[in-house]
């Protein structure tokens, strides 16, 4: 089908400003066939069904809006956890800050240095997990970064690792567009865990295909800080196997435009994915979860946990679903989506989903939207607890139910202090 | 202790005037019992002292050792002492039992300019406290109230109480939903923590409670006010003959 005359005009004015990355001829072929993708679906405008309550003009455009540094005075998150850091500044991997990318049980590359490679492993899953993502929702955005990104990391995990592998960002530069593609490919029976942290930059494109073998555990645990002006675009796509796990958490703090989307296929029986998402937002604040889980195998569990903490006129998004294909019977699918809103002036939009072509399945959804339970507060105080920190402690305990997804105690216990700071500093 | 004068209390949402002229005294070291039939304003009158939202004092006043309560926020009120125990405990999910427990007596001995209690110090206070209660270490873990029977809920109100250790205690039905063993179990909560300093006062439909705990002042409250005082005795006369003999005496 064309497109309308509009938006082919804006996808053709943001291709003509771009020129596709120089690498060896399999990537190249890749990134050809991913900017063929982006004109043939358009790149995204607000009058999309998909882009409905978030506008993407900012994240389309050739120039990065400027977004003011980020003071890091506190110290960053997971320093406390053994990790093996891999840093990049801008969207550039820095070498000497990033540990010696060595691990018993899996390689790390660049990307860059991939790309120069005659032939690589990575050319089966390079753009090929986020090309299967396309259908049948489009996500030009993650297509367009697929034919440009030039840096990132390309992961092959052959064992059990036994510490987690820490993608850390830093933003030095007010107009940096940075794009980035990280690769990630579990053998049978391997385990990771990856956590990411930190302001990437003025304006983020980030993709991370993850492709989980049979038996094998991916852990992936985020946060997205309080560079407060960062705009960012950001997908995971994820096949997961049989009898494996897939388990994706985020926390997001402030930003004035975030969109995290997520799109699992559960490819073989017995697979477990889970999704999920904390968010806490004040003021100028915009954060979009969109998530796409396809059942495509059968006994397969599924969950989408997401809450979000709203005050001073932020704004929260979720669009969810789920989506179960005939021959995956036994699916037990779960999505919740959840907003406290602690004034009047924030607002949440929730599109959730459910489309089931199978008989014999068990998937429920719910979303819902209220402001602190005023009996609970009253008992509190009525116990002596100042309201402020009441308050504070009912807005915990409503994000207990995302961040319980975590599975690691340490990790978890990372996130709620995080949180917990940022209650503190807006304690009235 | 507790001295309630006149006290005439509107509801906020609608146009109506539930407290008509309460005047009540509790001493310190004594327990009152107010009695009365449904809708005569008793749940009303503890959640105008323990400060709720809702209510409009038109006229009267009420304070704890010669200070107004009703000017203060619910946590000034529990710092200064007072505590109510509620009719229905609330359910918080995500809020642990000892770390709201713990938070509430260091947020009121912070209010009061008293050293915080250290988390060793108060973890042995309330396994001290609990076990006499026959309140497990799962319950003491468990989020607030979250998956309690009625009878549990009500003994973690007055393990709440004994950890705090409340000047006037204010008891909210505190008798409904127990059965017999449960009864006494709390009674004899209630009753460890009966002191000479102490004020206690017992809100009640029923004159079973008053078994357990025995009051030293009984009083009768209809339509808003304090109809009849009198000594233990008034709780065997409403037991037996109901309040309607006791509403007919006074009109």
């Amino acid at each position: 089908m064309a497109l309308p005359q509009a938006k082919q005009d804006a996808t053709e004015a943001r291709l003509s400003a771009v020129t596709l990355p120089q690498g060896a001829g399999w990537l190249m072929q890749l990134r050809e066939a991913a900017i063929a993708r982006v004109r043939e679906m358009g790149l995204p405008t607000a009058r999309d069904e998909y882009w409905k309550f978030t506008k993407p003009d900012t994240l389309v455009q050739a120039d990065a809006p400027e977004a003011a540094l980020f003071d890091e005075g506190e110290a960053p998150i997971f320093d406390r956890i053994d990790r093996l850091k891999v840093v990049f500044v801008d969207g550039v991997f820095d070498a000497e800050a990033s540990d010696d990318l060595s691990l018993e049980g899996l390689s790390i590359e660049r990307l860059s240095d991939v790309a120069q490679a005659d032939i690589h492993w990575a050319k089966e899953l390079y753009g090929s997990l986020e090309e299967r993502g396309q259908d049948p929702v489009h996500r030009p955005l993650a297509a367009l970064n697929t034919a440009l990104a030039e840096d990132g990391v390309v992961i092959h995990v052959t064992g059990k690792v036994s510490k987690p592998v820490n993608l850390i960002y830093h933003h030095k530069s007010t107009s940096s567009d940075a794009i980035l593609h990280h690769v990630i490919k579990l053998d049978a029976g391997a385990d990771l865990t990856v956590l990411e942290n930190g302001p990437a930059a003025a304006r983020f494109n980030k993709v991370m295909e993850v492709d989980v073998a049979d038996g094998a555990a991916f852990h992936h645990v985020r946060t997205q800080g309080r560079d407060h002006e960062r705009r960012a675009a950001t997908h995971i796509f994820a096949r997961v196997g049989k009898e494996s796990a897939f388990k994706t958490f985020t926390l997001t703090a402030n930003g004035v435009l975030t969109r995290n989307e997520c799109v699992v296929e559960m490819v073989g029986d017995n697979g477990v994915a889970h999704v999920a998402g904390a968010c806490v937002g004040d003021g100028d604040f915009h954060h979009d979860d969109t998530v796409f889980v396809t059942h495509d195998a059968q006994n397969c569990e599924s969950r989408q946990v997401f809450k979000k903490v709203l005050r001073n006129g932020a704004k929260g998004i979720f669009q969810g679903k789920i989506l179960v294909k005939p021959d995956a019977q036994k699916t037990d699918g779960y999505q919740i989506s959840q907003s406290l809103l602690l004034d009047g002036d924030s607002e949440f939009n929730a599109k959730p989903e459910l489309e089931i072509y199978a008989d014999d399945v068990a998937c429920s959804h719910g979303s819902t939207s209220g402001a602190i339970d005023e009996d609970a507060l009253y008992y509190l105080r009525a116990r002596g607890v100042p309201k402020a920190i009441a308050t504070d402690m009912l807005t915990l305990s409503f994000l207990a139910e995302a961040v319980e997804e975590i599975e690691n105690e340490g990790l978890r216990d990372e996130i709620t202090e995080r949180l917990e700071g940022w209650l503190e500093r807006r304690r009235g | 202790m507790l001295e309630i004068k006149n006290l005439h209390v509107d509801l906020e949402e609608e146009e109506k005037t539930i407290l008509k002229g309460v005047d009540l005294t509790v001493e310190a070291g004594k327990v009152h019992a107010i009695m009365g039939p449904n809708g005569s304003g008793k749940s009303t009158l503890s959640y105008v002292l323990s400060g709720r939202d809702g209510y409009e004092v038109t006229e009267g006043s009420a304070t704890l050792e010669g200070e107004d309560i009703l000017e203060m926020e619910p946590e000034e009120r529990a710092a200064a002492g007072l505590f109510l125990a509620f009719q229905y405990p609330v359910e918080i999910p995500g809020v642990g039992n000892m770390t709201f427990m713990r938070t509430a007596l260091n947020a009121q001995r912070k209010a009061r300019g008293e050293e915080e209690m250290s988390a060793a110090d108060f973890l042995k206070l309330v396994r001290e406290k609990a076990a006499t209660l026959k309140m497990s270490n799962d319950m003491l873990k468990r989020p607030v109230n979250v998956g309690f029977s009625g009878g549990e809920k009500k003994r973690n109100e007055i393990l709440q109480m004994a950890v705090l250790e409340p000047k006037m205690c204010i008891l909210d039905e505190t008798d409904s939903g127990l059965d017999v063993d449960a009864m006494k179990l709390v009674s004899e909560g209630v009753n460890a923590l009966r002191d000479e300093g102490r004020g206690f006062l017992v809100i009640t439909h029923y004159q079973r409670l008053l078994d357990h705990i025995k009051p030293d002042v009984v009083h009768i409250m209809a339509d808003g006010k304090i109809i009849k005082t009198g000594g233990p005795e008034l709780a065997l006369e409403v037991e037996k003959n109901g309040y309607t003999d006791l509403l007919g005496e006074v009109a």
